[in-house]
């Protein structure tokens, strides 16, 4: 799917060294030494080492390393918060490394939008003027820039938080704030350091779920960086493998999960919380028993009954699902002697599409438990699942990958 | 045996380029003493316009806006005993000499601080700068002002700013180095330039710590002006020092008092200006 797609920033043999002697660090290092050897011998520390990637315009690139991996590093090298030794990083057929301190002001206006692991918010402005920031820098007449501020707003669903302060707000709040501020800038790509890393895992999901709607809304260039490999297999549209500032894998989330580059890869791999991969067609079985909306009551309570069960989906012709009915109401209908079921049906039921994911599905049985029904595009009922279902499927990929995490817990003993 | 070291004459080295500053410069001075006195004389005539009673219910006013109904309440109590105990004009004049000198002062430690903040090398220049300003002892100011712009206020004032401004450069360069390095970053990830990154976020969010050093110069410079009556400053001061000569510790004390009374005032009306930025 990505050949055809335009090149939105390229980035070739890109290296960065830290110390007071980079091009030392750099000689070294084309003489075939290691990170570690280099540090050892000169003190300089080889913080990226010829990087060439390409990010597509309007994906969702994901860096993921472990700590240390140069992922930071690197996407700071991209707006040049970091100064590269040496590299390409061409961005519209500007080579950022050579642009001087005007260009640079300019090219980050344009074109970088920041999210940041610890929000970074300005604990002195109000939620609308920390959305509005970057068209502040950059200039924008006050009326307007409020505007698109709250339009921005609006996106995360703060807008009738525009007057508070980030201290009044959560930790998920803020960085909503964080990814407005982002978003009011409609700069052409959006960098993402560890941008949900430090929210709890509830709100995190949600954040991910949010952050790929707008993407595939707004269709922006994303960079994310994370270290979390559940997170990027989540949210990736293509994921860039980093290890002691060297690529080790480039490849769309399957491509890395099936086809592993080597050793360091594959041990990540294997501790992928299964539960993420699985989705609802895993778990999905075909319906026992449907009821038409054209049916009487009579007739569906007979088919509930013959399938022992005590709700019934129901749908048109084309098996469009328009509601749920239950044993409770039913009988109420035949006993008062209505012969539809149309004022039977509940809405209170949920449904999913096929890829939805396996843990997702385990939180909405929390309050009823009816069967979970799985409809395609046009809302046709395909399946349904229920929870016991969801539970096997667990368990089993639970026992597959218990062994698995030891190993990942052996693969980050080797940093 | 004593080892024969000639004695280095530092003092005259001092004596001697001071004179020359006065010499060579006495066009400067003498067009800042007159700047000054203009501003004191101003200030004065102005607050002495004011009937005692009408000045009372302006800083109750004041007290009662930014700070609470305590305040406002002592502020009453305390101004009503100095009206009572005479010493009104003498609190007056002790006040316009505060309120100069701390805006002198402030006018030059505020770009001073700055400038330390944001260059490493001008702060390892000025700290110890400061250092030697805090712990000279402030009579030693007294001294080089006189031939410099003579017996009287204008001389208070100029020690007074020497002595009270190193705790307002301080305070600011410690407020804007305290400013989170994220919050830089994430201004200079969306192109903020410098004189940006100053005013919308650095300066901003050192503001409380800036207050603070404003509070301390303050502080610092209602006790200088007191002090500096000995080089005929007008004042409270004065009336300790003559309660001194004359070997009366009743008016001593009272002056005293006054002078205690304006101290409380002042500080808890900057303090409380400064907790109204926080919130």
């Amino acid at each position: 799917m990505n050949e055809n797609r335009n090149v939105k920033i390229r980035v070739r043999n890109l290296s960065k060294v830290f110390g007071s002697n980079p091009k030392k660090g750099l000689e070294l290092r084309d003489q075939g030494l290691k990170r570690a050897e280099i540090h050892e011998k000169t003190g300089q520390t080889l913080g990226l080492s010829n990087i060439d990637f390409d990010v597509y315009e309007g994906e969702l690139l994901v860096i993921m390393g472990l700590s240390g991996s140069g992922k930071s590093t690197l996407i700071r090298c991209l707006n040049r918060l970091i100064e590269p030794t040496e590299g390409e990083i061409v961005i519209d057929d500007e080579n950022i490394p050579e642009l001087d301190d005007k260009a640079l002001l300019e090219c980050r206006r344009r074109h970088f939008s920041m999210v940041f692991q610890n929000f970074a918010l300005f604990p002195h402005r109000t939620v609308i003027q920390n959305a509005e920031f970057g068209l502040e820098i950059r200039g924008v007449e006050k009326g307007e820039r409020t505007d698109i501020a709250r339009k921005a707003l609006k996106q995360v669903g703060l807008e009738s938080w525009e007057n508070a302060y980030p201290n009044q707000l959560s930790g998920g709040m803020q960085q909503r704030v964080g990814l407005a501020r982002a978003l009011a800038n409609d700069s052409t790509v959006l960098l993402m350091d560890e941008a949900f890393s430090a929210l709890d895992p509830l709100i995190r999901g949600d954040m991910q779920q949010e952050l790929q709607e707008l993407q595939s809304r707004m269709q922006k260039t994303t960079v994310f960086i994370t270290h979390d490999l559940d997170e990027a297999l989540n949210i990736a549209d293509r994921i860039i493998l980093l290890k002691d500032g060297e690529i080790v894998q480039i490849g769309t989330p399957e491509e890395i999960l099936t086809q592993p580059a080597d050793e360091y890869v594959r041990r990540f791999v294997e501790g992928v919380d299964m539960s993420k991969i699985l989705t609802a067609e895993h778990a999905m079985r075909k319906v026992r028993a449907i009821a038409r909306d054209t049916d009487g009551p009579r007739t569906t309570l007979r088919k509930m009954h013959e399938n022992n069960i005590d709700s019934i989906y129901v749908t048109r012709r084309d098996r469009t699902l328009v509601g749920l009915a239950e044993v409770d109401a039913l009988e109420q209908a035949a006993n008062e002697g209505r012969d539809t079921i149309a004022d039977c049906m509940t809405q209170e039921f949920r449904s999913v599409r096929l890829d939805e994911p396996m843990h997702n599905l385990f939180a909405m049985f929390s309050e009823k438990s009816y069967p979970i029904a799985v409809v395609d595009a046009d809302n046709r009922l395909l399946g349904v699942v229920v929870k016991g279902a969801v539970l096997d499927q667990l368990a089993q990929a639970a026992e597959s990958s218990t062994v698995n995490e030891d190993n990942l817990t052996a693969a980050a003993g080797d940093q | 045996m004593a080892i024969d070291i000639p004695r280095i004459p530092l003092g005259n080295w001092i004596e001697g380029s001071l004179e020359w500053l006065t010499s060579e410069y006495s066009m400067v001075t003498r067009g800042i003493s007159r700047v000054t006195q203009t501003g004191i004389d101003g200030l004065n005539d102005a607050l002495m316009w004011l009937p005692p009673w009408g000045l009372l219910l302006i800083i109750v006013g004041l007290c009662w806006w930014l700070a609470n109904a305590r305040l406002a309440i002592g502020a009453a109590a305390g101004m009503a005993l100095i009206w009572n105990m005479d010493l009104w004009d003498p609190m007056i004049e002790t006040l316009t000499l505060v309120v100069i000198a701390t805006l002198v002062a402030v006018v030059i430690a505020l770009p001073v601080g700055i400038a330390a903040a944001l260059s490493e090398r001008l702060y390892r220049v000025i700290m110890p700068v400061l250092d030697f300003m805090q712990t000279m002892p402030a009579f030693v100011y007294l001294i080089p002002a006189i031939p410099f712009f003579g017996i009287g206020s204008v001389s208070a004032i100029f020690a007074t700013v020497i002595f009270s401004m190193p705790p307002a450069i301080r305070f600011t360069t410690l407020g804007i180095r305290q400013v989170p390095g994220e919050l830089i970053e994430a201004a200079d990830a969306y192109g903020a330039t410098r004189g940006q990154k100053l005013i919308k976020v650095q300066l901003p969010l050192s503001l409380p710590t800036v207050m603070a050093g404003i509070n301390q110069t303050i502080m610092l410079a209602l006790s200088m002006v007191v002090i500096a009556a000995m080089i005929g400053a007008d004042g409270l001061g004065s009336e300790v020092w003559r309660a001194i000569q004359r070997l009366r510790p009743g008016d001593g004390f009272e002056a005293g008092i006054a002078v205690v009374i304006l101290a409380m005032l002042l500080d808890r009306l900057t303090q409380s200006l400064r907790k109204q930025r926080k919130s």
